[in-house]
């Protein structure tokens, strides 16, 4: 069953009527654990509205005109049923991995290939997931994402069906990385709203990646909410990748929460898609830990990418670590907003801050501002952000010991976005995306 | 025939009116050393950035003739490729740019050119262990980035490296010896008389005669005003450290 959103009233009435039409059946269908918030959430939508440029967190990024499309919204378990071949050239064969093929939000049991896991962890759907381990689910669920605040995550919340989860018990190490490979697929242009919630308990170590792509060229959005619980002492390593095409649109927006001594990296890759935004917001809900954000937008065309962080220091003796760059073609736009929160007490913060953007045409466009709200007096925060094209004093002295200008263009290139795969410890994952990265900047310099 | 062979070069900044070499005749034979002085803004340094192939210098007249071809027509790769090398006054710093991958591209590059095959990763390492062996540079150095984090005397010792890994023909060292301490001079010297070996030509470019205590010359050039003002053996360099440059100076005005 599918809705098809009425473009005659505005795009806030579309979803609410959609959400009143399907209530009953539809959105009731799904697992009672992660259903419970939802009316709360459609009616804070309501009244929070979709964000326009008027708001300072949106000022750049027109997203309610990137809404306002007609999409149709799926709301029954029926997908496309995909072959292995549909989604062979994203396995990363290399990569030994727990794989999870997610299917326009949900898990796609027949493409994915989880193997063995270590005693006690689930790696299944939030659907599954709900039903299986309710109190797990009740217990963490919804409690990272801020549905009051963020209209986007409001209605995210409201028509919650199912997603990616991962639980990984107290002291438990998963070895392998936990691939999560999301397709869209389908003629229709789909406005999904996959959830996921990935719970890292004390002293657990785990690392998920997940990689995005299109199997359509239908115009599509994707309104995805992920929340994360990294638990004392334990360790999580998050690796997005988004390669999702000219035609998708999408805002990730991503909520982790850490306790102490614990360690919680995320990077973010994106190397296409039409207008994405992310949201990634660490609460440092502990002391001794290590927060790390890392992301990488290779722009090309009229993409348009606004990445927007928020480190929330809200305990004392605790290290963060934000690095983001850009290297954008055409006419590309990017946007950073990196926001830094210390609070009163929280000391002896460590707060570090760096975005670096190469622009090689005239026509694209960076717009980049940190913002440092600090509150407690004994901190060490740090912000700085480099616009410039290629060093080209480099170029030459790297043509004058032989190589051609458009190798040392390249070379020039990847040493820059080399610092932030620096965090790539998973050497398949790593040579994957240097390899994605040399032939996107080779296909500039041909 | 002459390795290098440069004759009436007028050279100024491009979209500037500013004139920096104002005709400049050199010849430099394969096996020669010659080393090239004079006092600051004279247009050393642009002489040798004009060799490489640096593209904000525009040659107003003249020509060079590397190996009987003409050197201008070249684009900076090309020439690196027909065997000239330039050791930078100033070496860039290439953040993530891997000591070992770029040498390896750079060398190969310069070998396929040559009609040599391409080194395996074993024999390039190889190579560069033994090179770096020869003129005492800590090998710890080839597996950084390019330049990063070097002091001054590790990237001219670098450059030096390069020179030794690349074997070129017709090598450039522009103020090589500047900022230098006495080991690193000597260490940077006594890698230019290993490779020194009757195959290739050196221009050597100081403001100073110390380096040529450890490089001796078959010649010695001056040049002021963007001219070579006057050429000598090797005894030329003591007579401009004890004079200074102001003499020529004073005998070019008088003969004009």
């Amino acid at each position: 069953m599918t809705t098809t959103l009425d473009t005659d009233v505005r795009p806030e009435d579309r979803f609410i009527s959609a959400f009143e039409v399907n209530h009953g059946q539809a959105l009731n269908g799904t697992n009672a654990s992660i259903a419970q918030q939802r009316e709360d959430a459609i009616e804070r939508f309501a009244q929070l509205g979709i964000p326009t440029n008027d708001l300072e967190a949106w000022k750049y990024t027109n997203i309610a005109k990137t809404i306002d499309r007609p999409y149709t919204l799926p709301l029954a378990p029926e997908g496309p049923s995909l072959d292995p071949s549909d989604v062979a050239p994203f396995t990363i064969d290399e990569m030994d991995a727990h794989r999870v093929v997610l299917v326009n939000g949900r898990v796609d049991a027949s493409l994915s290939d989880i193997g063995d896991l270590p005693s006690g962890v689930v790696l299944s759907s939030l659907a599954q997931a709900g039903e299986e381990h309710p109190s797990l689910v009740e217990e963490h669920y919804g409690q990272y994402a801020d549905f009051e605040n963020e209209a986007l995550t409001a209605l995210n919340t409201a028509f919650v069906q199912d997603g990616a989860f991962v639980y990984v018990p107290s002291g438990t190490v998963v070895e392998k990385p936990i691939f999560f490979l999301h397709v869209t697929a389908g003629p229709e242009s789909l406005f999904l709203q996959p959830r996921h919630l990935f719970v890292v308990e004390d002293g657990a170590i785990a690392k998920i990646v997940e990689t995005q792509h299109s199997l359509t060229d239908a115009q599509t959005f994707t309104n995805t909410v992920s929340e994360a619980f990294v638990g004392e002492r334990a360790n999580l390593k998050h690796y997005l990748v988004q390669d999702e095409g000219p035609h998708a649109s999408q805002v990730h927006t991503r909520a982790g929460q850490q306790k102490d001594d614990s360690v919680y990296s995320t990077n973010t890759i994106t190397f296409s898609g039409d207008v994405v935004r992310n949201n990634a917001t660490v609460e440092v809900n502990g002391s001794f830990c290590e927060s790390n954000l890392y992301g990488l937008c290779i722009g090309k065309g009229e993409m348009h990418v606004d990445n927007h962080t928020q480190m929330n220091h809200v305990q004392p003796d605790c290290n963060s670590n934000e690095l983001y760059k850009h290297v954008l073609n055409d006419e590309s736009t990017a946007v950073f907003n990196g926001k830094v929160l210390v609070t009163r007490g929280s000391q002896r913060i460590d707060a570090y801050q760096q975005n670096d953007t190469i622009v090689l045409t005239t026509d694209a466009n960076i717009y980049t501002k940190p913002e440092l709200e600090i509150y407690a007096d004994d901190v060490v925060c740090s912000h700085g952000a480099t616009t410039g094209q290629v060093d080209e004093e480099g170029v030459f002295y790297l043509r004058s010991r032989g190589l051609s200008e458009r190798r040392a263009h390249i070379l020039m290139l990847q040493a820059f976005t080399d610092e932030v795969l620096s965090e790539y410890k998973i050497a398949p994952l790593r040579s994957y995306i240097t390899d994605k990265i040399r032939r996107r900047f080779g296909s500039y310099f041909e | 025939m002459a390795l290098l062979e440069i004759e009436n070069l007028h050279v100024g900044v491009e979209d500037e009116d500013i004139r920096i070499l104002n005709g400049v005749d050199l010849t430099l034979d394969t096996g020669a050393l010659h080393a090239i002085m004079g006092p600051n803004g004279s247009g050393k340094s642009t002489l040798a950035s004009v060799l490489a192939g640096r593209e904000e210098y525009e040659v107003l007249e003249g020509s060079i003739r590397y190996d009987g071809e003409d050197l201008l027509e070249l684009e900076p790769e090309e020439r690196a490729e027909a065997g000239v090398f330039l050791a930078f006054q100033y070496p860039v710093e290439l953040p993530g740019v891997s000591m070992t991958n770029f040498l390896k591209e750079a060398v190969n590059s310069v070998r396929e050119a040559r009609g040599q095959e391409e080194l395996s990763s074993t024999e390039f390492l190889q190579q560069m262990r033994e090179r770096a062996d020869m003129l005492g540079l800590d090998a710890d150095l080839t597996k950084r980035s390019v330049n990063e984090g070097f002091s001054g005397g590790e990237k001219k010792r670098n450059e030096i490296f390069q020179l030794a890994m690349l074997e070129p023909r017709l090598a450039i060292l522009d103020e090589t010896d500047s900022g230098l301490d006495i080991d690193a001079l000597q260490s940077v010297a006594n890698g230019v008389n290993k490779l020194r070996d009757g195959s290739r030509g050196f221009l050597v470019i100081t403001h100073y005669e110390r380096i040529l205590q450890y490089i001796v010359p078959d010649r010695i050039h001056v040049m002021m005003d963007g001219q070579i003002a006057r050429s000598g053996d090797k005894d030329l360099a003591e007579t401009l450290e004890e004079h200074g440059y102001e003499w020529i100076r004073e005998e070019v005005a008088a003969a004009a």
